[in-house]
């Protein structure tokens, strides 16, 4: 069905919103038809970060094009780095020794967690309390330092390598994620005390910006923002990759499609994550960190396409090859764009505030969308 | 008890001996103002330092440190970086309007400080009808507000003022109505009255239940009349940038600043004076032992620990709830503590007639 995308009546206001804004996580500039205080159309104006990766990676050989990747959606650094290897073991053929899944895996989840205790900071801070934002930092800086003493970064992380990863874990990885598990149960509780039982959040979120099972297919909508509408989509369970089979969790599904089912979907996955860790922590095999590969890939001719779940939605890497050393073509499926497309059919007659509380709980990372 | 009435009565004394009339009371006016306008500055200083501290305090963080010990300099540092700054007039703006506004805003703030008894015979204007004065001159600062967006000349400016404008004009009628509450009470809208009627306990405890709700009321609504979060949506940072005040820079910016935080020290000392006995030391009924020693501690120190104690509550509240929106704002007022308002008005009053309070 194709709106009429609305004409500016007499009386209406466009204003912009960003693309230097608090509120909008990156630059994204959206241009706003308001009616007094009811928004009539919401229409995002991108490519403020377009730094042409897709094109970049056409230069780059199949062992450097990964680390552009962390760039992209910063919050999820490890698992675009995942999907770019796996891609490339994919071609390759290769098989992946045991404890290097192990470690991806782990790596994983501790960033999809950071990632989401990232989103609830911003996103209260959007909605006018900024001291959630301080709490959840505490918990993220632990698995910052987890990540600079294993992986020597705390947000461009390159750890993955096409075969496994780049270097074996740190001896005091195990004790250090263990000591996070502990503080992170104590403190999980006060997420829910300060923000999720508060009633003035609840009505700032409750029945605001919502999204329809079947509108959320026809968008592309993927990730936590789909799952809060009820659509099955995570990657990890429909299309499992490494050893996410063989892992004991749920996939987390909420009906209502409103503002408060999409956050109660990340703070439950938070908590599967812990499980999944939990599972995973004190079980990692022996064995090599990597597989042998040759020192200078090459792709067969052919193409290759991968798809995991970032803490964004489903990301997908899609690799043809000439069977060079470099790809002839790369094209990433963002989650974030697709999420995006959905923000103008949510917010449509609600008010500023509605579209400040939805664009939080799409949980966008605007450098993702733009490449 | 401890009264600075000695020390008002020496100087004025002093000053009718050496001078005629006129001139004396031209220079009661000076030393007034004087002390009003040191007054003004001290507690500006104070409270933006304390904001930042409190803050960090909730937010397990540490504040302003490096400025002096402990960061006691730092609002000192903020007074000098506002003054230096240079105070742009937008292109398009209605340059008297523009200007004008911060300083009706800053002297509504001022005036305000008259009725108030800061401590035992230590207030600059005991006028019999206290209490509807500051209703009524507060009232002023919504005409600076809507100014300030309007002569902006800026989309969001206008959006915060009008939104800013309807609040506060809400909000006025639940401030109002729990005022009245203990009014009936008290029989007397003279502030120094209200004080001394609390001689024996102070009337969140005398007049439990609906003193009590009414005090909640008030909290809640002069939350609001100040443009505090949870109610600070017209200068919601992350949606409409800073609102009215968006436009203004340098010193003007600095008198709007300053006239928010006089605001809440004026409201709260309201708050102090009506329900929690303003100067007047804690006493229990007819206790004279206990009630004596209360009095060993000056009435200056009750009044301004009771003002800070109601200030830091207004602070917690903002580092801990998140925004409301705006329709969710005026739903809250208009169908919610309006209608308990008037109806613990009426509760009130069968409380007063029939005397069951203590």
């Amino acid at each position: 069905m194709v709106e009429e995308i609305g004409k500016t009546a007499e009386g209406d206001l466009i204003i912009n919103v960003g693309p230097q804004h608090p509120a909008t996580h990156g630059v994204l500039h959206l241009v706003i038809t308001l009616n007094g205080e009811t928004i009539k159309k919401v229409e995002p104006h991108l490519g403020y970060i377009h730094r042409s990766i897709e094109k970049m990676c056409e230069s780059l050989t199949y062992r450097q094009f990964i680390y552009t990747t962390s760039r992209m959606d910063y919050l999820s650094a490890h698992i675009n780095n995942h999907a770019c290897a796996l891609t490339v073991e994919k071609g390759l053929g290769v098989e992946i020794p045991a404890r290097a899944q192990v470690i991806r895996v782990l790596m994983d989840e501790l960033t999809r967690i950071a990632s989401h205790e990232l989103w609830w900071g911003a996103m209260a801070m959007d909605l006018g309390a900024f001291t959630p934002f301080f709490y959840a930092f505490r918990e993220r800086e632990t698995i910052n330092d987890i990540m600079e003493e294993t992986c020597g970064a705390r947000l461009t992380m390159n750890y993955m390598v096409p075969g496994g990863v780049m270097i074996d874990l740190h001896p005091n990885f195990q004790t250090r994620v263990k000591n996070f598990l502990k503080l992170y149960k104590q403190k999980i509780h006060e997420y829910d005390e300060v923000v999720t039982g508060n009633i003035i959040f609840q009505n700032r979120m409750k029945g605001v910006g919502y999204l329809s099972k079947e509108a959320a297919i026809s968008y592309g909508v993927t990730g936590p923002a789909a799952r809060g509408s009820g659509v099955s989509c995570d990657v990890r369970k429909l299309y499992p990759y490494e050893i996410y089979n063989q892992l004991d969790f749920q996939e987390v599904l909420e009906t209502e499609g409103d503002s408060f089912a999409r956050y109660m979907v990340r703070l439950r996955e938070m908590n599967e994550s812990i499980k999944i860790i939990e599972q995973l922590i004190d079980n990692i095999p022996e064995g090599d960190f990597q597989a042998k590969t040759k020192a200078v890939l090459k792709l067969p001719k052919g193409e290759f396409y991968q798809r995991v779940e970032t803490a964004r939605g489903e990301l997908g890497v899609y690799i043809v090859s000439e069977g060079g050393t470099t790809p002839y073509r790369i094209k990433f499926r963002s989650p974030g764009f697709s999420n995006l497309s959905c923000l103008d059919h949510i917010t449509r007659g609600g008010k500023i505030g509605d579209l400040i509380a939805s664009m939080g709980t799409l949980d966008l990372v605007i450098p993702d969308i733009d490449r | 008890m401890f009264s600075l009435e000695s020390l008002t009565t020496l100087v004025q004394d002093w000053l009718t001996k050496t001078f005629p009339p006129l001139v004396a009371l031209l220079f009661e006016f000076v030393i007034v103002g004087v002390l009003a306008i040191a007054l003004f500055a001290a507690l500006g200083l104070v409270l933006v330092l304390m904001e930042r501290k409190v803050a960090a305090w909730i937010q397990i963080r540490l504040g302003p440190n490096r400025v002096g010990p402990k960061g006691i300099f730092q609002s000192a540092a903020d007074t000098v970086k506002l003054i230096m700054k240079e105070g742009l007039t937008p292109d398009g703006a209605d340059k008297f309007l523009f200007n004008l506004a911060p300083y009706i805003v800053m002297m509504v703030a001022m005036l305000v400080l008259a009725p108030i008894g800061f401590a035992k015979g230590f207030h600059i204007w005991d006028i019999n009808i206290g209490v509807l004065y500051v209703s009524a001159i507060s009232s002023v600062s919504v005409i600076g507000i809507l100014m300030a967006g309007w002569a902006s000349n800026n989309k969001y400016s206008l959006l915060g003022a009008m939104r800013s404008g309807a609040q506060m004009v809400s909000y006025e009628l639940s401030v109002g109505l729990s005022v009245l509450s203990i009014i009936v009470l008290t029989g007397s809208l003279n502030i120094n009255d209200i004080v001394l009627s609390q001689q024996n306990g102070w009337w969140i405890f005398k007049a439990h239940i609906p003193a009590i709700i009414s005090f909640v009321i008030f909290i809640i609504a002069v939350t609001a009349e100040t443009n505090r979060a949870p109610f600070d949506l017209s200068e919601a940072e992350s949606e409409l940038t800073a609102g009215f005040h968006t436009e203004y820079s340098g010193m003007k910016f600095a008198l709007f600043f300053l006239a928010e935080y006089i605001n809440i020290f004026i409201v709260c000392a309201i708050g102090a004076t009506l329900f929690l006995g303003g100067w007047m030391p804690f006493h229990i009924g007819n206790w004279e032992s206990f009630n004596h020693i209360m009095d060993y501690i000056p009435s200056f120190i009750w009044f301004f620990g009771k003002t800070f104690f109601l200030i830091f509550l207004i602070m917690w509240f903002r580092w801990t709830f998140p925004r409301l929106r705006v329709d969710q704002l005026l739903n809250l007022e208009w169908k919610y503590l309006l209608p308990i308002s008037m109806v613990n008005l009426i509760v009130m009053t069968l409380v007063a007639i029939k005397g069951w309070h203590f």
